[in-house]
């Protein structure tokens, strides 16, 4: 029996379908009926999409946190990396941007909608906004106070936009008092936010 | 096919709009900034978008831009950056290293 | 006398002035996973039968404010079909006569028979 899904699906309304479901419904049809793809296809990658989730994203970060030597092959190969953790990102060109005392890194996607979706699984609302996008970019900062986050003037801001095939994954910084936990436990303290810099873990 | 620029190489982008699938986001465009890495070599999505499969590959590279010099009342520190991947035709040398072929 | 053509384009939004961010989040609906996993299924490199700037491109070429109504995966599914007509995957015509035969049929959950 598969697991719950990461991302819960909406449930359906009584409402007749609208123009865009039927598109959706004729383009499979019409492929599945070309034998071009068959509905099993379709209902396993829904299912491989609904399996990827910040967990996965996570895990890597904890690894990163408490194995250093890790963090360095992280840094410098992001996809051999998550690998090892049998973590399959499939041609993702994952790329990781790490937090320190002086850098903040924040990803966005000006012109669409780029984000690690083989790692983290679907993009949240807010960061496919016209608002985001718009804003990112020329006021980070700003941006980033309106999700709790304050950066002191030290700390320099860096901001990704991610134009071509480089999908970017924040490495946060561990917080303070977190020696004493298990990679598990390490785990539970990063959240999609915090890997795409738009938060910092508590 | 051998990269134009090296890391460090400083860069200014096109000023161009030529109608079509443009990955070169308006706001950078003009811009002077340092190449931060060589991405590698990919297919060109200009072309790509046209349905072109085999479009040739390019150069790609992540260029790194201070925030004030892109935007003129830009309010944070001079050290802010913005990190953009761009392909190597939409790069010039500037005057600072003219040298590059 | 004409208008100068829009160096901007419409969907390149980086540095233009917007309001507070919206965070609120919706649960993805089932068809909007379909739409997401027929973009896998239709860009796989073995496979390739529309390419993922094909996508991106077909919504960049929406009229400004059908940009702006339409949401994200409407986007998509209308992109979808330009792409994969240009590239002689499925015709108009196959796709108007597929949409009747859906609209005759009895209410349904929207899964393939």
């Amino acid at each position: 029996m598969p697991h719950e899904p990461a991302h819960p699906t909406r449930p359906d309304q009584d409402a007749p379908l609208t123009y865009y479901q039927l598109l959706e419904q004729a383009v499979r049809e019409l492929l599945i009926e070309k034998r071009l793809l068959t509905a099993e296809e379709i209902r396993a990658a829904v299912e491989r999409m609904d399996a990827r989730s910040p967990e996965q994203g996570a895990r890597v970060v904890a690894r990163a946190w408490a194995d250093p030597d890790f963090r360095k092959r992280l840094l410098q190969n992001a996809p051999a990396a998550v690998a090892e953790l049998g973590i399959e990102i499939g041609p993702l060109q994952l790329t990781v941007v790490e937090n320190t005392e002086t850098v903040h890194n924040l990803v966005v996607c000006t012109l669409c909608s780029c984000y690690p979706r083989n790692l983290l699984g679907l993009p949240p609302d807010w960061y496919k906004s016209r608002e985001y996008r718009s804003r990112a970019v020329r006021e980070p900062r700003k941006v980033l106070e309106e999700f709790g986050t304050v950066l002191p003037e030290e700390v320099t801001v860096r901001v990704h936009d991610s134009t071509a095939d480089l999908r970017y994954l924040v490495l946060p910084r561990r917080p303070e008092g977190t020696a004493h936990l298990d990679e598990a436990a390490l785990a539970q303290r990063v959240g999609r936010d915090a890997m795409i810099g738009i938060t910092v873990p508590d | 096919m051998s990269p134009r620029f090296e890391v460090g190489a400083s860069v200014r982008v096109r000023n161009v709009s030529p109608p079509g699938h443009l990955r070169t986001p308006f706001y950078i465009r003009g811009c002077q900034g340092v190449v931060e890495r060589i991405c590698g070599p990919y297919r060109n999505p200009e072309e790509l978008a046209y349905g072109n499969r085999q479009a040739d590959r390019v150069p790609l590279y992540r260029v790194r831009f201070a925030q004030h010099h892109i935007w003129p009342d830009y309010c944070g520190p001079e050290q802010d950056t913005v990190d953009v991947e761009l392909y190597e035709f939409w790069l010039e040398p500037t005057s600072e290293n003219a040298h590059a072929a | 006398m004409s208008e100068p053509f829009p160096e901007r384009s419409h969907h390149d939004l980086g540095g233009l002035p917007a309001g507070p961010i919206p965070q609120g989040e919706h649960d993805y609906a089932l068809w909007e996973k379909r739409v997401d996993a027929l973009m896998v299924l239709l860009t796989k490199p073995d496979q390739e039968l529309m390419t993922v700037d094909q996508l991106r491109k077909g919504i960049e070429s929406l009229p400004p404010d059908a940009y702006d109504r339409m949401s994200y995966y409407e986007r998509w599914i209308y992109s979808i079909t330009q792409a994969l007509q240009h590239n002689g995957v499925i015709t108009t015509t196959e796709l108007g006569q597929k949409l009747e035969e859906l609209q005759r049929r009895p209410a349904s959950s929207g899964e393939s028979t």
